[in-house]
């Protein structure tokens, strides 16, 4: 029981980052129906300035900040320059532009600060069960999660991104400035990856370092369903939950595994995720 | 509405040419429309007058030729923004964005007006225009009938307080009392605002009963016009291209 | 003899080429390509013949992956998985079965594959576009974790080292144990690629593209779009299996971190670079694949950049050429060449002459 509890504990909290991940994808693919593959990419090179920022002035919040800011601007220059060109192609050519980004800013990144893992600091005390780091993961993400809720709910801005997202020829005919939409959705989603990246990363950092945190946000917006806000947050925690317990009773090194078995399992029952309500396709 | 005399027509189409690849759906068509008429757009399927209005708003390139409204160049101007200057645009369907609430459909027609106050106000209008949307404003727009949605979809597009307004069939799937009531509200709505109305129709006879003038396509060419009583009256222009 | 007359004998040699049964011309074809290696490798050093033979390796992966991607339509981030398996099940295969031989680790290495592209193919043949590439994503990064689940029987994250047969004894004087190898290795990738090659533009070849382009379609005609798809998936595997066998009959080794996410992105962009479903498409990848990593390091060595900077760029320099092939060039090198030859071939012919 004791152990049970811990698990499930440690799964939240770790779930919260999945939701987050999951979150910005979910954004991005209902803006632009493209799932953001360069997402650990653009988090990676948010948490490395984060990673410099931090050592130079000592400062970690200062370090978190710029992290969100620059990740941010990385989703909107790569919608401008790379995802819109390729948005009326096939739906593998923007798969592999993301990829190609991903590769690339790995790349990049262990250029400029090597293969070698840096440690890197948690925001807050993060010993014991349910540290004041995990309280403040979860909590982030929670109000992430209610923000975005509001946004797209009650704002006039939320409304345009909505109906750009659904029906972009319409949304243009009624004056919604589509484009700017598109990439206002991907700096959105960035800073979430970014926010997610920066809970992620502890205690070090290396190039690869988000690469199975990505996969497990994957898994949480695809059994979520990519189209669905509430999906998302509820896939995230699930599977954060779900694999904990795995990682517990199993073995850490099958965690993956489980996680695609899961996919596999919810995706041939409910192709559209776990959370949406069946509803006809779209043609 | 009494317009002062040199006041430029309140949409002008010169040579308009637009294509899907070698497809020249609209090839070439001039018309003027004057300010606070109701101007019908005729022709059998595939005679070019989606593409027509698509192109007019923006909503299409076009390949060649020019569009004006009020005078001011349009030609290239993307949808977004040619709203921005008076022309909105009711596509085939409708266009009604289902997965939004009524409500929602209908505030995004106005959302690109600065002035709030008169968006409130101008939604207001519309529900007592169609009171059927205001009972429903909380539901999803999928919920809606055929009909309530052609309503839905003129309501939001009125809500950009157009000067002229661009209709794509309307009456598409329509029961005929439907749209009879529906072609009189465009009737009213010029009379009381002085709003100017293309209206593009398969359903001929209806469109010249309630329009001033009439233009009838064919491949993508203007093959008749004038006004709709003459139209209505010419045997020949009636076999020929409007089967009736 | 005027230059009509040899055009003509061309032609009709060229004629009876075309009609002969496809089997028959890519086995021919295969055998030529063989001589080629025998002699490119008897006259290159040790070193370059086992570069060679990696290349080879990287050319069956990659056409698998083509055929998967170009013929089929799907996209798997996953595969190298199936090289870890093969390579896996070559190691084991080696360490306790030691009588087994080499064709028949091979056989097997391609059957565990084939089984797990049976089992992947099939859970994942509803999936489209993105789900597909999520979920074959993490097969790719949770495959090789299971190598650190079960230490004592795949040795953890040092993998498994063995020592594999050099050149049978009766050659070990005249052939050294790299040009064996590489023998070895181009045969199984030659005949492999003529299984592809005749899947590719036979039949169910036609088949998959119907599927690819038109799925309901293609059903409506009687085709079963789930199984065609699993059928590609499964081909794509057993060729991601072989090419991890031979990885690990050369190496002597199988460790988990060389078949990670970088490996199955890296082949993913090979098959992109060269363009897409098409086998020389496949090899100009799998040049792209072995020499951007060699011309990297020693790119960076000359510049005397530091050993991270070598390490990155390659990974590096494959993202950026993904992203400008798709952006400016989105046939590939091969759908290059194909246009500049076209081009050629129209100049010579005159333009009144039949465009192929
Ligand atoms: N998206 C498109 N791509 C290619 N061709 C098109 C496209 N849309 C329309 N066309 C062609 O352009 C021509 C004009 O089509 P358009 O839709 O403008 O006709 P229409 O007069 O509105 O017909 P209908 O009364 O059936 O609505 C037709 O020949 C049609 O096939
Ligand atoms: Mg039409």
């Amino acid at each position: 029981m004791e152990q049970l509890a811990e698990l499930v504990l440690n799964g939240v909290s770790s779930g919260a980052v999945y939701a987050a991940l999951a979150l910005s994808l979910m954004i991005i693919y209902q803006a632009t129906r493209v799932v953001n593959f360069a997402q650990p990419g653009l988090a990676l090179i948010a948490a490395y300035t984060a990673f410099s920022v931090t050592r130079a002035t000592g400062s970690y919040w200062l370090g978190f900040v710029l992290a969100l800011v620059v990740g941010g601007a990385l989703g909107v220059l790569a919608e401008r320059l790379l995802i819109r060109p390729v948005q009326r192609r096939s739906e593998l050519s923007a798969i592999i532009v993301t990829l190609g980004l991903l590769m690339l800013l790995q790349g990049v990144a262990g250029m400029v600060w090597s293969n070698e893992p840096h440690s890197f600091p948690y925001p807050l005390d993060f010993r014991g069960r349910f540290s004041a780091t995990d309280a403040f993961a979860v909590a982030a993400v929670g109000v992430t999660a209610l923000g975005l809720l509001l946004l797209f709910r009650y704002t006039p801005l939320g409304l345009r991104m909505r109906a750009a997202a659904f029906r972009p020829e319409v949304a243009r005919m009624v004056g919604v400035r589509v484009g700017l939409m598109l990439t206002v959705g991907w700096g959105i989603a960035s800073v979430i990856g970014a926010l997610a990246g920066m809970l992620a990363v502890p205690p070090f950092i290396f190039p690869n370092v988000l690469d199975g945190v990505f996969v497990y946000g994957i898994t949480a917006a695809v059994i979520g369903g990519l189209d669905n806000p509430f999906g998302a947050v509820l896939g995230g925690f699930t599977l954060g939950i779900g694999l904990s317990l795995v990682s517990g009773y199993l073995g850490p090194e099958l965690v993956t595994l489980a996680a695609l078995v899961i996919v596999v399992v919810v995706l041939s029952l409910r192709p559209d995720g776990l959370f949406t309500r069946p509803r006809a396709r779209q043609v | 509405m009494s317009a002062p005399a040199p006041a430029p027509p309140a949409l002008e189409v010169h040579d308009l040419v637009s294509a899907y690849g070698a497809v020249r759906a609209v090839d070439g068509v001039s018309l003027t429309v004057p300010a606070g008429s109701i101007t019908a757009v005729l022709g059998a399927n595939g005679a070019g007058k989606t593409t027509l209005l698509r192109t007019v708003s923006g909503a299409k390139a076009a390949q060649s030729g020019r569009v004006l409204a009020d005078g001011v160049e349009l030609t290239r101007l993307p949808a977004d923004r040619v709203v921005r200057h008076g022309v909105a645009h009711v596509p085939e369907g409708g266009g009604v964005i289902t997965q939004l609430t009524v409500e929602e459909n209908l505030r995004l027609g106005g959302l690109w007006r600065a002035d709030r106050a008169d968006r409130v106000r101008a939604r207001e209008e519309m529900y007592q225009l169609f009171p059927v949307l205001a009972e429903r404003r909380r539901q999803p727009a999928g919920a809606l009938s055929g009909g309530e949605r052609q309503m839905l979809a003129i309501g939001r597009a009125l809500m950009a307080r157009p000067r002229v307004l661009l209709l794509d069939e309307p009456s598409l799937g329509l029961a005929p009392m439907v749209t009879r009531r529906l072609l009189r509200l465009l009737r009213e709505l010029r009379d009381g605002t002085g709003l100017t109305v293309v209206l593009v129709e398969q359903n001929a006879r209806g469109a010249l009963s309630v329009a001033d003038h009439g233009f009838v396509l064919s491949l993508g060419r203007v093959a008749a016009s004038g006004d709709a009583d003459r139209l209505l009256a010419d045997d020949r222009t009636r076999h020929a291209y409007l089967g009736f | 003899m005027t230059d009509d007359t040899a055009r003509t004998g061309r032609a009709a040699v060229l004629d009876r080429w075309r009609r002969s049964p496809m089997l028959l011309r890519h086995l021919a074809a295969a055998l030529a390509a063989f001589l080629g290696i025998v002699l490119l490798t008897s006259v290159t050093d040790p070193f370059t013949n086992l570069r060679i033979a990696t290349i080879g390796y990287h050319l069956v992966a990659v056409a698998g992956l083509a055929l998967l991607i170009g013929v089929s339509g799907q996209i798997s981030l996953g595969h190298g998985a199936f090289m870890f398996i093969g390579a896996y099940t070559m190691a084991l295969l080696v360490i306790h079965v030691p009588g087994s031989p080499l064709w028949a680790n091979l056989l097997l290495a391609i059957a565990a594959s084939c089984a797990a592209g049976v089992a992947v193919g099939a859970a994942t043949a509803r999936l489209h576009g993105p789900y597909l590439a999520g979920a074959t994503l993490i097969l790719a990064v949770g495959l090789p974790a299971v190598a650190l689940r079960y230490p004592e029987a795949l040795g953890g994250s040092n993998g498994l080292t063995f020592s594999v047969a050099g050149t049978p004894p009766a050659l070990s004087d005249t052939v050294p144990d790299p040009r064996w190898q590489s023998w070895v290795v181009w045969l199984a990738v030659l005949l492999a690629l003529v299984v592809v090659a005749n899947v590719s533009r036979g039949r169910l070849g036609r088949r998959l593209r119907a599927v690819r382009d038109d799925e309901a379609a293609a059903a409506l005609s009687g085709l079963r779009p789930g199984r065609l798809r699993t059928v590609a998936f499964v081909i794509s595997a057993g060729c991601g299996g072989l090419a991890g066998a031979l990885q690990a009959y050369l190496l002597g080794t199988a460790t988990p971190s060389s078949f990670g996410l970088a490996l199955s992105l890296s082949l993913l962009a090979a098959v992109v670079l060269g363009g897409l479903g098409s086998l020389w498409g496949a090899l100009w990848g799998a040049l792209a694949l072995v020499y951007v990593e060699v011309w990297g390091h020693d790119a960076a060595e000359a510049l005397g950049l530091s050993d991270h900077v070598a390490n990155n760029l390659p990974i590096a320099l494959f993202g950026a050429a993904l992203i400008a092939i798709v952006l400016l060039w989105p046939s590939g090198v091969q759908g290059g060449l194909a246009r500049l030859g076209a081009a050629v071939r129209t100049r010579r012919i005159g333009p009144g002459g039949r465009p192929d």
